[in-house]
């Protein structure tokens, strides 16, 4: 993958992917996280991997800062704002006790998350104590009610934008499963009254609150005491809402990552499965590269967006003139016309939707049978119903035979084959690993698979195959490199990590450039250990023989002829770049005396690039003698 | 360009046994012309029929023999001509040798060529091989074989030979098609030829490569396992997507008498300040801004060169795990092949150890790659198995890239058994499905493999020449519909569907499907029969919701009424009504929220009014009675209490089935609904 965000300048009309791996940001996201602070948040804690105890106050403000990290890479139109409740300090619009709402300089409260607000809220767990402190804000006794003033805040915060365009959500996160425990009598029943009127009138605005419970080992958190009610769980649900107890930390915080997503279906489709019988399907984009967001192009001297502007200019008559309707292909000593309706008409094979051919069995996908990241499908009975129940059954059978369905997507930007494996659920301690359902996997045509295999085929001799003692030690040397717990997203990307992180320290005009950890790097410590060391040497020596030189052991043929003939060619020039004296030149402006051949004389000696014109072949050496 | 010419000679049987498949050689051998029409304009093509009852060779005149071959078209450069010279296509009526045709094809390069253009001249025979070849005075067949291979390869010549069999040529002799299948595969052992089997015309039409190019590495160099051991590798793309032609912008301003006219459309780029949209920024004050939220951090080149991920030019092993911990649907990209140095024996066997070892113990390797130097990135990826089946071909590896955590979006989805048992299938249900499974099969045993990615067509670039052909001749043709053959790649079989009709027939009958009845008319899209393409109609439609300038796209602050009016009144989508109600509920709310006291309320009554009255128009009388029925329960705060007080002596109230036929208030429950409410606010 290349990281070139002048990829984006693309025309359309040359990349038709780019629809595909755009997401589409029909909907921004408004989340306003509130977050407990009373001392029991900073009293309970769970232990980590390494032995160290966590407070959950710690563990819920990490996640947060992971989740905007995320956002501002990602979804980085969408709003946030951040909430703490049971505090001592007050800070909001309606200016009621007990809510704090962390904010930076040059931002709303609910606003697009800013490189300093991403740096602030890192540290604020040093500064917490200090500028907005800890405190229980239900007493018994008072009728102050925090939880309740919280989401009012957020509510009102959340007035902004239309329900319809944004996806509003209040994500809470708390330890106390009975907010009003510490009250009794009618109060209690009084204030658990308001805040769950409180809740359900966000809920008729449209906004969606999520419980995100941390509980301890030893207590499990009890929705059924009030939370259930507040976010309107019902039976199953309920039952269904805490996965596991008593969970690692990792477990936790896992669970509390993935309930921040919000799913965004790419489209709807149907599965024709024939003679008209349709089921229903949503389809989603679990897996799609990310790439560091779009560049825009800015006045260097006032740093004030340009706006980019294309003008379409006849060849013939220099006139200005309008985006043409038509296209033309040369063919045959001739421009063949094309209509932009005509080209759709030929892409248009096959209506949009998936149409099923048949089943093979799993054998029959191929490793190369891969063009683009795949597609999540899932059923849906909003408007068929009966789809699931069809969807469950194929996808059982499919899982239980091992076969994959073969299907046609008559998709507008490229319509083709696609293979739909069925994938069961698969449930780890840290909840749901892979979700049920089909994953559609974009096949290649004919044409698309290139036989590359075959073209260094020796005919004379045959290839060489490896003895079964060869094959014994290459088995040793795979068991002791073996990663166990290999899982296929653990790395971070470090291009696109270095790429953020330097966007954020030039953000903050910080003068450091921050070191990222290449996680991609292999492990040399283990690569080092005994046994690996032995497995490899034993397999090196089995398949290579003994006073094995891999430098001299070059392929033979033009490959090396090449390198060869470019090496001599480095030294030539080098040779003869050594006759000029370059300074001398370029300060008389001479050089644009001397010819291309010679210009690059110098460029190949100093590992320049040579290509360009003969202008640009001398502003380079001038860059390069510091002219 | 020239000098990556390629010399192509087709070797066509057109005997009797080939009548059936004539239709689809004559539409791929155009298909290939097409494309070098367009991508290759200097190769170079000849054409040799074999079955005819004439004669018609060099080599017969000089040696004689070579019967029943006719070259039907001398090896020339490609032009229209020829496209039209398979539209008639001779059918003899002997039985080709393909030993001859393929002679006579060899001759035909070997003159026009002689030592030259080595690699890049290639035969391309299609046959079915059902009829014998003739014995030879000198040696056995197999001699003979071995003879023509060992020209070929001296004189770099590859081979591609289409056998089409199965339900495609009815039965023939098995012992001569046995012989024939040896004798042909002699060749793919003795020189660069691949012999490929194909029973249908769809694959037919896949079988033969109709795009010519001449691949690169992406990579030379060391796979390193660990710093001790390294393997030298190359590494080309194993797959990559053919795009849909690009063409050109066409400009219709020459004037018509103009002959030398290029009708091309230059493209010219200008950047101009926002704030003053007169002023032109030149190209080279520009300078990048990356996002980073709402800022946009300029960063010059040089900069940016300085600070940006510079990772080392490097393939390294990261270690092996089991191949159940790779699931298929994380392949992200198209797929690369490792393979060991040409030439390189001991890199070619370790290779080869590796990937058996891999195979038999299930294991895939992990790897960290960077191709190039000063590339900005790595990938991480994994390593599977390639076992060769040829002999003269190394073993080699697949590589497939894997996502990054910032690639994979964790989102959660119900667990099936979550679900009420309406939607679980039952016993009968789970039987009707498994046999649909098994039965519907692509790939049965006695047959091959239908639909196989390698021997499948595009459709689309398949219709794309085929109408530029037509419109080459006819400049008005209309877009044909597809082709009938390749409708088996679109839609299902028929066949296959008629043959196991009584499964299919179980499972429609175990499952039903009913639309929806909640839903309202407008969006029940999905079941309702139209006409084919009507989807992407649809699809157009909400596409050009999003560009065009839509007058009135949300209710303002001015002219709340007339905005929702407007809104109200788009009928390009039935979206709009209900994004104008609920804009119009949620200004309702905020003008009566943010009113002081009661300043706003008149307008606010205004807004309502309108909302009733549109809601009786579009029938949604639900919408506006649950709005009405919720200001009245949220009148706990005092300004809605205010508000809604106000509301009764205007007498409006719900609106009834009188008024809206959908809705479940009757005359007397509206009426009533104002005095019940009087009375609460006493």
């Amino acid at each position: 993958m290349e990281l070139d965000p002048d990829d984006i300048f693309k025309d359309d009309e040359d990349d038709p992917d780019s629809e595909f791996y755009q997401q589409r940001e029909s909907s921004k996201e408004f989340v306003v996280y509130l977050v407990d602070a009373s001392p029991k948040m900073f009293s309970s804690t769970c232990p980590s991997e390494d032995g160290k105890e966590e407070t959950h106050f710690h563990i819920a403000i990490s996640c947060i800062a992971q989740s905007l990290k995320t956002q501002i890479i990602n979804r980085s139109y969408d709003e946030v704002a951040i909430c703490f409740f049971n505090t001592r300090e007050k800070k909001n619009l309606q200016d009621l006790n007990g809510a704090f709402v962390f904010n930076v300089a040059e931002r709303e409260y609910l606003d697009r998350p800013t490189a300093r607000l991403i740096k602030d809220f890192d540290c604020i767990e040093e500064s917490f104590t200090k500028d907005i402190g800890s405190q229980y804000g239900i007493v018994s006794g008072s009728r102050e009610n925090s939880l309740y003033n919280a989401l009012w805040i957020a509510q009102a915060l959340l007035r902004k934008g239309s329900a319809k365009t944004a996806d509003k959500r209040i994500l809470l996160f708390t330890n106390e499963d009975d907010p009003f425990g510490s009250i009794k009598g009618v109060a209690k029943a009084d204030m658990t009254r308001t805040t769950l009127q409180r809740a359900k009138d966000a809920q008729d605005l449209g906004i969606s609150i999520e419980l995100l419970p941390l509980s301890q080992p030893d207590e499990e958190f009890n929705v059924s005491l009030f939370y259930s009610d507040l976010i309107g769980l019902e039976g199953d649900e309920l039952a269904q809402f805490m996965p596991s107890a008593g969970q690692k930390l990792q477990d936790m915080k896992d669970q509390l990552r993935k309930r921040m997503f919000t799913k965004r279906i790419v489209r709807r489709i149907t599965l024709s499965i024939a003679n008209g019988l349709s089921i229903e399907l949503n389809t989603y984009a679990l897996i799609r590269p990310t790439l560091p967001g779009a560049i825009t192009w800015l006045d260097s001297v006032s740093n004030r967006p340009l706006k980019t502007e294309r003008s379409f200019i006849c060849a013939d008559t220099g006139a200005l003139m309008q985006e043409p309707a038509k296209r033309y292909q040369p063919y045959k000593n001739d421009n063949i016309m094309l209509s932009v309706e005509e080209l759709s008409e030929i892409k248009r094979v096959s209506t949009g939707h998936l149409h099923l051919l048949g089943f093979k069995p799993l054998s029959c996908l191929k490793d190369y049978h891969n063009l683009r990241p795949s597609t999540f499908i899932f059923p849906s009975d909003k408007e068929v119903i009966g789809s699931t129940c069809i969807f469950i059954a194929l996808l059982r059978s499919m899982v239980n035979l091992k076969r994959f369905a073969v299907a046609f997507y008559g998709s507008s930007s490229r319509p083709q084959l696609v293979a739909l494996v069925a994938q069961d659920e698969i449930i780890s301690a840290g909840g749901q690993v892979e979700p049920p359902g089909m994953h559609m996997i974009y096949l290649p045509y004919s044409d698309d698979v290139r036989h590359v295999e075959e073209i260094h085929s020796d005919t004379n001799a045959g290839a060489p195959r490896a003895t079964d003692e060869q094959i014994k030690k290459a088995a040793a040397l795979i068991k002791r490199i073996d990663l166990k717990d290999f899982s296929v997203f653990q790395f971070a990307n470090p291009g696109l990590q270095r790429h953020y992180a330097v966007l954020q320290a030039l953000a903050l005009d910080e003068d450091d450039m921050p070191e990222i950890n290449d996680e991609t790097l292999p492990d040399e410590e283990g690569m080092a250990r005994p046994g690996v060391v032995k497995a490899v040497e034993e397999f090196k020596l089995s398949v290579y023989g003994e006073n094995y030189d891999e430098e001299s052991d070059m392929g033979s043929g033009k490959a090396s002829d090449a390198s060869k003939k470019r090496k001599t060619a480095a030294e030539n020039a080098a040779k003869e770049s050594a006759n000029y004296n370059w300074p001398d030149l370029a300060d008389n402006g001479q050089l644009k005396d001397l010819t291309v051949t010679e210009l690059r004389y110098y460029l190949t000696a100093h590992n320049l690039p040579v290509t360009g014109k003969k202008e640009v072949l001398i502003s380079r050496i001038l860059t390069h003698l510091g002219k | 360009m020239a000098r990556n010419k390629e010399g192509l000679v087709l070797l066509l049987d057109v005997g009797p046994t080939m009548y059936s498949v004539l239709p689809e050689i004559k539409k791929v051998c155009s298909m290939l012309i097409q494309k070098k029409l367009i991508y290759g304009k200097f190769d170079e093509v000849g054409v040799v029929v074999f079955g005819t009852q004439e004669t018609d060779n060099e080599l017969t005149k000089e040696v004689g023999g070579y019967e029943h071959v006719v070259v039907l078209r001398n090896i020339k450069v490609v032009d229209g001509d020829l496209v039209d010279a398979f539209q008639e296509l001779p059918r003899g009526n002997f039985d080709g040798d393909y030993l001859d045709a393929i002679v006579v094809g060899m001759d035909m390069l070997i003159k026009k060529y002689q030592a030259t253009n080595k690699g890049k001249k290639r035969l391309c025979l299609i046959t079915n091989a059902l009829c014998p070849i003739k014995d030879s005075c000198e040696g056995t067949k197999e001699d003979q074989v071995n003879t023509i291979a060992a020209q070929m390869s001296a004189h770099g010549m590859k081979m591609e030979s289409v056998i089409v069999r199965g339900r495609l040529c009815g039965g023939g002799d098995q012992r001569i098609m046995a012989e024939n299948d040896r004798l042909l595969n002699l060749f793919s052992e003795k020189t660069s030829a691949r012999a490929v089997y194909v029973e249908s015309p769809t694959a037919l039409l896949g079988a033969v490569k109709t795009r010519n190019i001449s691949p690169v590495t992406i990579f030379r160099g060391d796979l390193e396992l660990g710093s001790k051991m390294k393997i030298k590798v190359w590494v080309y793309k194993k797959t990559s997507e053919e795009k849909f032609p690009t063409l050109k912008k066409y400009s219709d301003k020459a004037p018509p008498t103009d002959r030398f006219a290029t009708h091309e459309v230059k493209v010219d780029y200008e950047y101009k300040s926002v704030e003053d949209p007169n002023k032109v920024v030149p190209p080279e004050q520009r300078i990048k801004g990356y996002r980073y939220g709402p800022q946009v951090v300029p960063i010059s080149s040089a900069e940016w060169d300085a600070v940006k991920f510079k990772p080392e030019k490097s393939v390294k092993l990261l270690g092996f795990t089991d191949a159940s911990n790779i699931m298929r649907h994380y392949y992200m990209k198209d797929v690369n092949v490792f393979i060991p140095e040409p030439g390189n024996a001991r890199a070619a066997l370790a290779v080869s150890a590796l990937a058996r070892a891999m195979k038999e113990m299930n294991k895939v390797a992990i790897l960290r790659c960077v191709w190039r130097q000063g590339q900005g990135s790595v990938v991480v990826g994994v390593l599977t198995p390639n076992i060769s089946e040829k002999d003269s071909t190394p073993d080699s590896f697949y590589f497939n890239v894997l996502p990054f955590a910032e690639d994979v979006r964790e989102f959660q989805f119900p667990s099936f058994s979550s679900f009420p048992a309406s939607w679980q299938p039952n016993e009968q249900q789970q039987e009707a499905a498994d046999n649909l499974v098994k039965m519907l099969d692509l790939a049965p045993s006695a047959k091959q493999e239908a639909l196989l990615p390698d021997f499948t067509p595009n459709p689309v670039l398949e219709r794309f020449y085929r109408h530029l052909e037509l419109k080459s001749k006819h400049p008005d043709a209309a877009v044909p519909p597809l082709d009938e053959t390749l409708k088996t790649i679109t839609e299902a079989d028929p066949d296959l569907l008629s043959e196991k009709k009584n499964v299919m027939d179980a499972f429609y009958k175990s499952f039903e499907l009913k639309e929806n009845p909640r839903l309202k008319k407008s969006s029940k899209r999905l079941l309702e029969k139209k006409p084919s393409g009507s989807d992407e109609d649809y699809q157009d439609t909400t596409n050009a919701l999003v560009v065009k300038p839509v007058k009135v796209e949300k209710i303002g602050d001015s002219s709340p009424v007339q905005d929702f009016e407007a809104m109200m009144s788009c009928r390009d989508s039935p979206d709009w009504v209900s994004k104008a109600i609920q804009d119009m509920k949620n200004k309702i709310y905020s003008l009566v929220e943010n009113s002081y006291d009661g300043d706003n309320h008149g307008k606010a009554m205004e807004c309502l009014l309108a909302l009733r009255k549109g809601c009786i128009l579009e029938q949604e009388p639900k919408q506006f009675n649950d709005f009405l029925h919720h200001l009245f329960n949220v009148r706990q705060e005092k300004k809605f209490r205010n508000f809604c007080e106000s509301l009764i002596p205007k007498g409006l109230t719900l609106i009834s089935k009188s008024e809206a036929i959908d809705s479940e208030v009757t005359d007397d429950e509206a009426r009533n609904f104002l005095v019940k409410k009087e009375l609460k606010f006493e």
